[in-house]
Order: structure tokens, then sequence, then C-alpha cells
């Protein structure tokens, strides 16, 4: 035990190491990442989901530079509420779709889907459409309803989250990929890439308890990161989020995000919904903590209009 | 008629009905439609009794049609219908598996005095007092709460077994599902009453049914006019007494060739066993008055009573424990009122009307459905209240009220459920961790379908609830999601009488849809 303790805390000295690289330096270690590309984000804006995300990965040298053969992959949108497509409280499940055929198109042996709802999660899973669609694309769609799919993960370095318990699919597949849906929210003012992790931890109350913004950015720290972030900002909740009310919450912005970087995704996820990054205190924590870049400006970025 | 295929069709025809009633209450996905539901649930007499002094419609005349069956054809109610009393058919079975002795019966007294005391009580007390009697004995009822109590975990852990192979395979075709359990008090009575008619079936055949259940004996009053009833032929008659050592119901005196017409539960066990065939089921002829005979009892202690108490502990070992906020919350929650579910239109009426049966508490997705202790007082033990604490109640969802067998739950439509106030929520400041901790939370106003619960500035950059009771429903999701503890910062108060709250209004978002990328 002992000297896992000891390895466990080198990776995280490890992790703090790299928060303490400059900028420039930190970029360097995401070009040694498999999933390297020329842009570290390319934004889209005016097509349909699937179009956007067909030219997007396109960009980014296609699926297949994030997704090995014989891989398995966890898709994770956000599932967590029970009202229709619409009304833009979970992710596109056109979206979610074409997603999955990317993944087994590049070789994936096995595409899982799962979140762990707010509300029934029946209901999440079958009136957001993602049930459906994901199935319909050969993909697992998983409980995540039950502490029993859940396990006991240390974060070294978190300030308030030291440990949570994450779905087990979490640790047993070898890509992870985030497809969070921008929307507004109550009290971080935004979901997007960082939040929608509360959605792979069983005890969400803890968070709301012991500092919410601190324990979004705490979780980034844990190994297990998303090969790439999908936002879809297709339709987006500007307000009444994260749950919404009815159709006028909503903005059809036709857009998406395709990142390496959550923090930067989550920055400019910002701009689009209009709320300024300090606001939403997670984004500066991520970004001290050395999680990504929330400084757009230094970023590549690929915009492309359809 | 004498055919051995009366028995064959009693037995075909009540293992649908219990395999029905089986499924209907241990459908922990929630996958029967509710129309096939409400079939099984017509006929049941004391549900649709209390239905149709509700509505006085056609639509819950079953214990009408179960009193013309009764008397057409005597007591057949009590072996096709009821659910109970299959199932003690069902148990008297095994308890012959176990000593051929509980299996030979013989007949006996009637318990005259006992059986038309609690009928006569179960009426009285209903006129004067409340349902709670019939609540207590009402045969359907005790079955449902067998079911819901005992057996639907028991099926779940079984779920969970298979859901665990499968998984190790990466199949998920099944989930696992928590088994949250009731609190302990709760099993009381129906623990007794499991004790009490599983010891009595598995011994004594349908003992219950003829001493007991006030359905049973009145049914049985009914039997004593049918036109159909088991008549000796005593020119066939040989005395052998076979029949009588048959009968669960110990209704038949061969000496005396009279069988008990009112204890006679139609299970025609005995035209199969006659080998001289001398009994029949046909239109009735003058009988001799009955003789007593007595014959030798036996008491049998059920061994599996330890695992029947152990149950609910299984079931609670199973919820796992949330950690606690490094703070404890201080200001006690002030309910004056428990929230009753959905269709109940006021707390009064509902505990009326309500037998306990239990479908709705099993029934319900979420869970949020608990059987009373106190809440309602003594006599509204058991009815179903809603438990915040264990979970809410979902918008998009009306099963309670569709199910509900004695429209203690009346039907409400999904936008009519969506706008009924169950209750109102309370906000408690000196409670909330953006007042305590000064960090954000919300979980609240996330979980809040109408946005009853949202949030105004507060200190610095945060932001803290208020509430707008008007547009609140009552749903619970808000307290069941707050993290404080002991007590919750929000709560709801449940409405005594239930009242249409307000439709929550919302105006076109302002922001334009960009065609810049703002980046």
């Amino acid at each position: 035990m002992r000297r896992r303790d000891f390895l466990k805390k080198s990776a995280g000295a490890g992790l703090a190491a790299g928060a303490a690289l400059s900028l420039g330096g930190y970029e360097k270690l995401w070009a040694s990442s498999p999933g390297s590309a020329k842009y570290d984000m390319v934004a889209l804006m005016g097509g349909q989901p699937e179009a956007m995300f067909d030219l997007g990965i396109q960009e980014l040298g296609g699926m297949g530079a994030f997704v090995q053969k014989g891989q398995k992959v966890l898709i994770k949108p956000n599932i967590g509420w029970d009202v229709i497509p619409e009304l833009a409280a979970n992710t596109n499940p056109l979206l979610i779709k074409r997603i999955i055929e990317h993944c087994f198109k590049a070789g994936a042996k096995e595409v899982y889907v799962f979140d762990h709802t707010c509300d029934n999660w029946v209901n999440c899973y079958k009136n957001s459409g993602i049930e459906k669609a994901a199935k319909g694309a050969g993909a697992k769609v998983v409980p995540a309803n039950s502490e029993n799919y859940y396990q006991q993960i240390e974060i070294p370095g978190g300030v308030k989250l030291k440990s949570a318990k994450v779905h087990e699919l979490l640790l047993s597949t070898d890509v992870f990929i985030n497809v969070p849906i921008l929307k507004d929210h109550n009290s971080t003012r935004m979901s997007c890439c960082l939040k929608n992790m509360m959605g792979v931890v069983w005890d969400r109350g803890y968070w709301h308890s012991n500092d919410l913004n601190q324990c979004i950015a705490d979780y980034g720290l844990f190994e297990k990161k998303p090969a790439l972030n999908i936002i879809d900002g297709y339709n987006v909740m500007v307000k009444h989020g994260p749950q919404g009310v009815s159709k006028e919450d909503v903005v059809q912005m036709k857009s998406q995000i395709i990142t390496t970087d959550w923090v930067a995704g989550d920055a400019a996820a910002a701009k689009m919904l209009g709320v300024e990054t300090e606001k939403i205190e997670y984004i500066p924590i991520a970004h001290k903590m050395g999680l990504g870049n929330m400084k757009l400006e230094t970023l590549n970025i690929k915009r492309i209009k359809m | 008629m004498r055919s051995p295929f009366l028995r064959s069709f009693r037995i075909f025809f009540s293992a649908l009905v219990l395999i029905g009633f089986f499924i209907v209450f241990s459908d922990f996905k929630n996958i029967i439609p509710t129309k096939y539901i409400n079939i099984l649930l017509y006929f049941q007499f004391v549900p649709s009794v209390i239905k149709f002094y509700d509505l006085r419609s056609i639509a819950a005349a079953g214990f009408i049609a179960v009193i013309l069956l009764s008397l057409l054809s005597g007591r057949t109610y009590c072996s096709f219908l009821c659910p109970l009393g299959i199932g003690m058919d069902l148990f008297s079975r095994i308890g012959g598996l176990f000593k051929k002795k509980f299996r030979r019966f013989g007949f006996k007294k009637p318990h005259t005095i006992i059986r038309y005391s609690l009928l006569t009580a179960s009426v009285i007390v209903v006129f004067i007092w409340g349902i709670y009697m019939l609540t207590l004995l009402d045969p359907y009822s005790i079955f449902g709460r067998f079911m819901t109590y005992f057996a639907k975990p028991v099926v779940i852990l079984i779920n969970n077994f298979v859901a665990g192979i499968l998984h190790k395979f990466d199949v998920y075709t099944l989930d696992h599902i928590t088994i949250k359990g009731f609190q302990l008090l709760s099993y009381s009575v129906p623990a007794a009453f499991f004790i009490l008619i599983g010891t009595l079936s598995l011994t004594k055949g349908r003992l219950f049914c003829n001493m007991i259940c006030p359905v049973g004996t009145l049914l049985g009053l009914l039997s004593k006019v049918s036109f159909l009833r088991i008549q000796f032929d005593e020119s066939k008659c040989t005395r052998c007494g076979r029949c009588s050592v048959g009968c669960k119901s110990s209704c038949i005196d061969f000496l005396h060739y009279h069988v008990d017409v009112s204890r006679c539960v139609d299970c025609f066990n005995c035209i199969d066993i006659c080998p001289d065939k001398a009994l029949s089921y046909s239109p009735v002829k003058l009988k001799k008055k009955p003789h007593e005979t007595d014959l030798d009892k036996r008491k049998f202690v059920a061994g599996s009573i330890m695992l029947l108490l152990g149950l609910p502990q299984i079931a609670r070992s199973q919820e796992k424990t949330a950690p606690v906020p490094k703070k404890e919350s201080t200001v006690k929650e002030n309910k004056t009122s428990p929230v009753s579910p959905p269709g109940a239109g006021s707390i009064t009426d509902f505990n009326r009307n309500c037998t306990a049966c239990s479908l709705c508490i099993t029934t319900c997705p979420n869970g949020v459905l608990q059987p009373a202790l106190l809440q309602y007082g003594v006599t509204g033990i058991m009815q179903p209240v809603m438990d915040y604490h264990k979970s809410f109640c979902t918008f998009n969802c009306t099963k309670c009220t569709e199910v509900c067998p004695t429209y203690a739950l009346s039907p409400l439509a999904l936008e009519a459920k969506k706008l009924t106030q169950l209750g109102k929520v309370n906000f408690i400041k000196d409670n909330c961790i953006v007042k305590t901790e000064k960090t954000a939370c919300g979980a609240c106003s996330e979980s809040c379908p109408t946005k009853a619960v949202y949030m105004i500035p507060y200190e610095g950059n945060l932001l803290i609830p208020e509430t707008n009771v008007e547009i609140c429903i009552g749903c619970g999701h808000c307290e069941f999601a707050c993290p404080t503890r002991p007590y919750r910062a929000i709560y709801v108060d449940g409405n005594t009488v239930h009242q249409a709250a307000k439709k929550p209004e919302n105006e076109q978002s302002e922001m334009e849809k960009p065609v810049e990328f703002p980046f």
C-alpha cells in the first residue's frame, strides 16, 4: 500500500510540476500525446450537428487520431434530465450517434454510453433520445443508477475533492470522449466540459456541500482525462439551466467546439454563452491548477463557418 | 358436473391470476401497461367497493360481478380471483410436502362467532371510524403488502445477481437496482400477518379465509343461497371420507352428506378425490343439517420465520450512506403536514379510501412513496406517503394515480398533475451551504422542474436560492437534492388539501443567435 501511495503522490507531484510549467511548456505536454493535431481547438458554426462533427474531426486528423483499432471507447454525454431533445438539457442525440459511428469506423471494439442522471434514469435515457440513437449506432448504453457500478479513486492534489467514486467503465475503457451540451447553470453559471464530469461520479451531494467550483476543478486532476471534448452548441439553453422550463430558454446557435483541452473548451463555451470566464469560478481555478488553458488568444483555433 | 376438468381448470386459471399479480407487483421495470394491471384489479372486491362508492360508475362495478358470481357459483372468487387465497393454496401444497398431515384436513366446526364478529366489526368500523380494519384484513391489500414488502426485494435481489453475472460478460440488458427498503417499523404489520397467514395456510388450508377474512365471510353468506354448489349423491357415497380429509376448507361432513357452502371455496378437489363419483358441482338440492366432528391438530413452526425477519435488514443494508458535509445544519424543518401522493386530493379523503395495498408504492418508478408509520395518525398506518429524503416525485409521471384500485389516488392527466401542488416549498437560509460555507451550491434550484426555486445574487459572485410558492408543485426534488444534514435547507410542507399551482411563465430569451465566433 505504501508504495502505491508513493506512486500516486509522485504522479500528483508530476502533475503539479506540469502545472508549474509555462503555457508553452503546457502545450508541449499535449503535443506528446497520441491525440496530437494541428489545432488545439476546432470551432464550427452554421451546420447540422453531424455535418459539423464530420468536418471538425477531420480537421483534427480524423477519429483515428484518438481511437486505435480494438480499443474500448467511453462516450459521456449529458443525459441528466427527463426532457425531449428540443429543450436542450441533454446532448443532441444526432451528435452522439455520429460520434459513435466515427469511433467504430476508426476500429473501436466497443463503444459505451452512460450518464449518472439527475432525474429518473430510465426516463432520461429514453426521452433524451440518446438511448435509441446510441443503440442504433451499435453502442452499449449502460446504466449508472446504482452505487454498485462505481469504484473508489484517489485525486492526488485535490483541494476539496481528494477522492471520488467513479463509474467503473471510466476506468476499464481505453479512450474517454466527453460530449457535454453547453448550458446555463443556476449556480456555477455554466455547464460544459468540466461540469459534465459530475455525471461520472456517484456522490454529487459531496461536491455541492464542499465548494462546488473547487470540486469541479479538483476532479480535473484525476488521471483519466478525456481524449476529446466535443461541445454540443447546436441548441443552447441560455437561462433556467441546467434543467430548463420550456423552449423559451433555448437559442439555436448551431455551433460545435471540438478540443483536446477542456479548460479551453469551457472558456470558449463561456464566450458563446456570453458569460465572463472569471465568473465561472471553476474555469480560472482549473487554469491555475494547470488542467488546461483558458487563454484562448494563445491557442491555435480553427474556426469554420458552414 | 363431476368432471376432473373442473379442478384442472381451477388450478390453471388461478395460477394465471397469481402469476399475473406476482408480475404486476414485482414489475420493477414498469413494463406492464396500466390497462392490463387494471383488468386484474377490476374484480378485487374491497378496492372495487371503495372505488364504486367514490365513482358510482360501472367502471368500478367489479364487486357487483363478484356478488353475482357468488350467487351463481358460490365462493369461486376465493379460489379463482383472490390472489391471497390462491397464494394460500400454494402454501398449503408446500406444507403438504413438509408433512403429509398438513394436507389431511377433515371436517371441523365453523368459527361462527369469530368470523361474523370480524365481518360486522369491519363494516361498522368503516362507517363510524374509518377504513383501518379493512386495510388490515382486506385479502387483496394483504397480498399486495406481502408482495411489496417481501417478494419484490427478493425478485430484485435475483435480478441483481443475474445482472452481476451478465455484467461480467459486458452485457447490460439488466441493470443493478438498489433496494432501498422501508423504515424497519413499517414491516411489523405485514410481517405479523405473514407469520399468521403463512402458518395457517401451511398447516390448515383455508382457515384464514373461513375464520378471519371479511370478504370470505361475506361471500360465504351469499353462497348459502348460491345456485351451484358441491353436493352429495347419497346413493353413490360409500362414506370413505376421502373428500373430507382432502377439503382444505374443512367443510365437508361426509357422515351427514353435507357440505358447508359458506366455507366451501369451490376448489373442486373433493370431486377429483371421490372414488365413487358421489360428489358433484350442480344446481342446488335441499340438504340435511350438518353434524360436528373433531380431528387432532398439530402445530407447525415455520422454519422460514428467521428469513422473513431478516429480509428487511438485507434490504436495508443495501442502502449506502452518503458522506456528511463537514458542518451540520442547525435549524430544524417545520413540517406541519405529511405530503400525500398525487391524485389524493385531500389527506382526509385519501386516508378514508386507501387500503394500503401498496401497489402505488411498488409501482412508483422513483421509490418516493413509502408506507406511513404515524404521519397520517394511527389509522393511516402503511398508507403511502411521499418521502423526500428517499426520493422525489418525477415530473413526467402519473403512474401511482393510474394503478390505484380504490381511487384513493384518482387519475390525473399528466398536464393536470404538473400543476397539482402537493405541498409548498420552504427555504431555510440559515441551513443553506451558500450562507454557511460561502460556496456555490444550487442543488435545489437545478432540480426544480418549474423554477419555483431560483437563484438570486448573494455575496460576491455567489447566488442563493429564492422561492416562488405559487408555481411550486411540491415534487420534493429540491428537498431530495439538498446536501445539508441533519436538517435540509429546503423542504416541502404538505398541503392537507392539494391545490392548483400556477403555470410557470417563461419569456423568450433575448439572446441573439450568433453569427460570428465570440472568440
